[in-house]
């Protein structure tokens, strides 16, 4: 993995009064790409992004109780967030409204879910979206893991093809046996997935299906062949429910994908960006 | 001091090996070992019990509110306090309570418990939980970082039912009413006592303070390792300006009374680590979703019972240890009196509930330890706090002139009384 990450890191405050950090990288004159993480956050060096930034100007926002900066309370529900995830791109100068290209969409996991719902209020606004196994539908014969009732040490089992590889890079070199550690891990793990329950507790499904009508844009759905969170049944189903959308899967990658195959994940959404 | 005779209602056929067979005894524990045949006698027998601490002398009766649970049978305790409403007359019934934020609407909470007021002519102490985690979000399915706001306003909804004398329309977050009219309203004014059950939420010990509401401190810990946070309380009440009187707090304790301690070990022991081996094996992962507990409670350090630490301290449990570590309060009267005494004055606690049934216990044993409570042991407990003797605050204020159970069973059953020339 890359030492230097390729990208760099600014501040905005939507009208709202949401104050947020936005990974940023790439090429000033490249198309805008704005990506939206996964319930776990920013991870590692976020190599998927920095293959894109090779291509397009990649904004990637870092949602509210993920980041230092307060205002999680603000967001209580799914039009809360997708409307945040709108203000954002707004306070970013980026879109029509200001006279500027419409940006694609890229979304992980829970990103993913609110990227398609920010499509679906506002199909126009946006011009493709590329979806990374992404949470919102919800199949009772394939019931998605309870993340909220997972110890931190069953996590990788779930979200990597490959658990041990996983684990240290979920860790990232924290010493857990530390009760300062701890303390301080739990509080961040208590704001971001405290958050993301409100669009994904207790079962991840906010009826996207009865507005995915709406989300005529072209959009790719990429997903990890060992999916053991929500597993590729969903591409299957997110392919049929989407009105115009290419389905693709990723060898030895599970639901973390972006962070196990960052090439083939990146090819696969260049190519279908263009 | 009063003491409230608590059953939680465990189901008391777990089989041996249940903690190696399965993950949790709460959620998702398999409902094929429920035997609804069974239970025809497991709960009349829990009821009786009940009435039996109300005939001993008992300031109260309780029960609580747990779903999907092998240690309470009790989704709905106003179900079983209505029973008890009728074939008692004395005891308060502290149903310790109803999870408020998971009734839909909550004012449902604020007409069931003014129908056990009424019923019971005044005799209802009203818990309001936020609930645990196990039952609020794993089984009820409400959404971690928004209990607490929802619960804030179904308690605010639910006083102003109450207080209103004309209707009223609710514009909330979580409910949104255009007539709230409180029908039947209950009998206490400007309203039944209300406890605040609480595991360790600091936020919890604010909210009390503000509305003058009794902080009840459940917990199978005991008094032991229930004394760091009850000092906590007492600061905050102290800080806040607040009378210190014991009557604004109560607390759980397990207590076994037998003739002399060994007679207690031989009688109790297995039946109290049934509770704690197989009652308390929860799975961790249910205990603390994100965002239940606030920032501010986890950096204040407030372990809840259920974490890792005291999991294993269940697992390992023997007698010895549970009685020694204060999780448990047993053996001969005297024992009991000066260990209850310790414990009083420790957490400086006005209301006891007392857990006397225990995991599997048959109904002699509970019966038996029962009777010995309250006639060797609570009689030497009534005057802890003699300056404040008269505070009765946090306490029933039945009607003097009520229905009583003796006339309701010869009034039920008998023919119809007709006046002189009515007919």
């Amino acid at each position: 993995m890359s030492t230097t990450t390729g990208l760099s890191s600014t501040t905005v405050t939507t009208k709202r009064g949401i104050t947020c950090q936005v990974l940023t990288g790439g090429p000033a004159d490249g198309a805008p790409l704005v990506a939206f993480h996964g319930a776990g956050g920013h991870l590692a060096d976020e190599p998927m992004l920095q293959r894109l930034a090779e291509r397009y100007a990649v904004y990637s926002p870092v949602w509210p109780g993920y980041g230092v900066e307060e205002g999680e309370e603000l967001i209580e529900d799914m039009l809360d967030f997708a409307l945040h995830g709108a203000d954002v791109i707004d306070a970013l100068g980026l879109g029509p409204a200001h006279g500027k290209a419409r940006p694609h969409l890229l979304g992980h996991s829970m990103g993913g879910m609110i990227a398609a719902e920010m499509v679906a209020i506002a199909p126009m606004a946006y011009d493709k979206l590329a979806l990374v196994a992404p949470a919102g539908l919800w199949l009772d014969d394939y019931p998605i893991v309870d993340i909220f009732a997972l110890l931190p040490f069953e996590f990788p089992q779930y979200l990597f093809h490959d658990p041990e590889v996983g684990a240290a890079m979920m860790t990232g070199g924290l010493d857990f046996d530390d009760i300062e550690v701890i303390k301080t891990f739990l509080i961040g793990n208590s704001r971001r997935l405290g958050t993301a329950g409100k669009v994904l507790f207790p079962v991840p499904n906010r009826r996207l299906s009865k507005r995915m009508y709406r989300i005529g844009n072209p959009a790719l759905v990429v997903w990890g062949e060992s999916d053991r969170l929500i597993t590729p049944v969903y591409a299957r189903a997110w392919g049929d429910q989407l009105p115009n959308a290419t389905v693709t899967y990723i060898e030895e990658a599970g639901h973390m994908a972006p962070y196990e195959q960052p090439d083939a994940v990146a090819a696969a959404i260049s190519g279908f960006l263009g | 001091m009063k003491f409230t005779w608590f059953n939680l209602m465990p189901w008391p056929d777990l089989p041996d090996d249940f903690r190696e067979k399965h993950r949790s005894v709460w959620v998702d524990i398999p409902n094929t070992l429920f035997d609804p045949v069974k239970a025809n006698t497991v709960y009349n027998e829990y009821m009786d019990q009940l009435e039996y601490a109300d005939s001993l002398g008992f300031d109260g009766i309780g029960c609580n509110e747990h779903h999907q649970n092998g240690y309470g049978i009790m989704p709905s305790p106003n179900i079983i306090a209505a029973g008890l409403a009728r074939r008692t007359s004395k005891a308060a019934l502290c149903v310790i309570g109803n999870s408020i934020a998971l009734y839909n609407p909550p004012i449902r909470v604020a007409e069931e418990f003014a129908m056990l007021d009424c019923i019971s002519g005044g005799r209802l102490v009203a818990g309001f939980p936020v609930g645990t985690p196990m039952d609020t979000n794993f089984c009820y399915g409400q959404i971690p970082a928004l209990t607490r706001d929802k619960y804030y306003e179904a308690h605010d909804l639910i006083m102003k039912a109450w207080s209103a004398e004309e209707p009223f329309a609710f514009d909330g977050k979580y409910n949104q009413l255009r007539y709230v009219n409180c029908w039947p309203k209950p009998v206490q004014k400007p309203h039944p006592p209300i406890y605040i059950p609480g595991g360790g939420s600091i936020e919890t010990w604010d909210f009390c303070l503000d509305n003058d509401y009794n902080y009840s401190y459940l917990s199978f810990s005991g008094y032991k390792s229930g004394k760091k946070l009850m000092d906590g309380y007492w600061e905050r009440v102290a800080e806040r300006g607040k009378d210190l009187s014991p009557y604004r707090a109560a607390f759980a304790q397990i207590i076994c009374v037998a003739d002399t301690d060994a007679e207690a070990e031989k009688l109790y022991a297995e039946h109290v680590l049934y509770f704690f081996n197989r009652c308390l094996h929860v799975y961790p992962g249910f205990a603390d979703p994100p965002g239940y507990r606030t920032v501010n409670t986890i950096k204040a350090g407030v372990l809840d019972q259920f974490r890792a630490e005291a999991r294993e301290k269940y697992a390992n449990a023997t007698w010895k240890t549970l009685v020694d570590d204060g999780f448990v309060i047993a053996g001969s009267p005297a024992t009991v009196r000066d260990r209850m005494k310790e414990m009083i004055q420790t957490l400086r606690v006005g209301h006891i509930f007392c857990l006397i049934h225990n995991g599997n216990m048959p109904d002699w044993k509970t019966r038996y330890s029962t009777k010995l409570f309250a006639e060797q042991v609570m009689p030497h407990l009534r005057d802890m706090w003699p300056e404040w003797e008269h505070d009765d605050r946090w306490w029933i204020k039945p009607l003097s002139e009520r229905v009583r159970p003796e006339e309701t069973m010869a009034v039920a059953t008998r023919d119809a009384q007709i006046p002189e020339g009515a007919r």
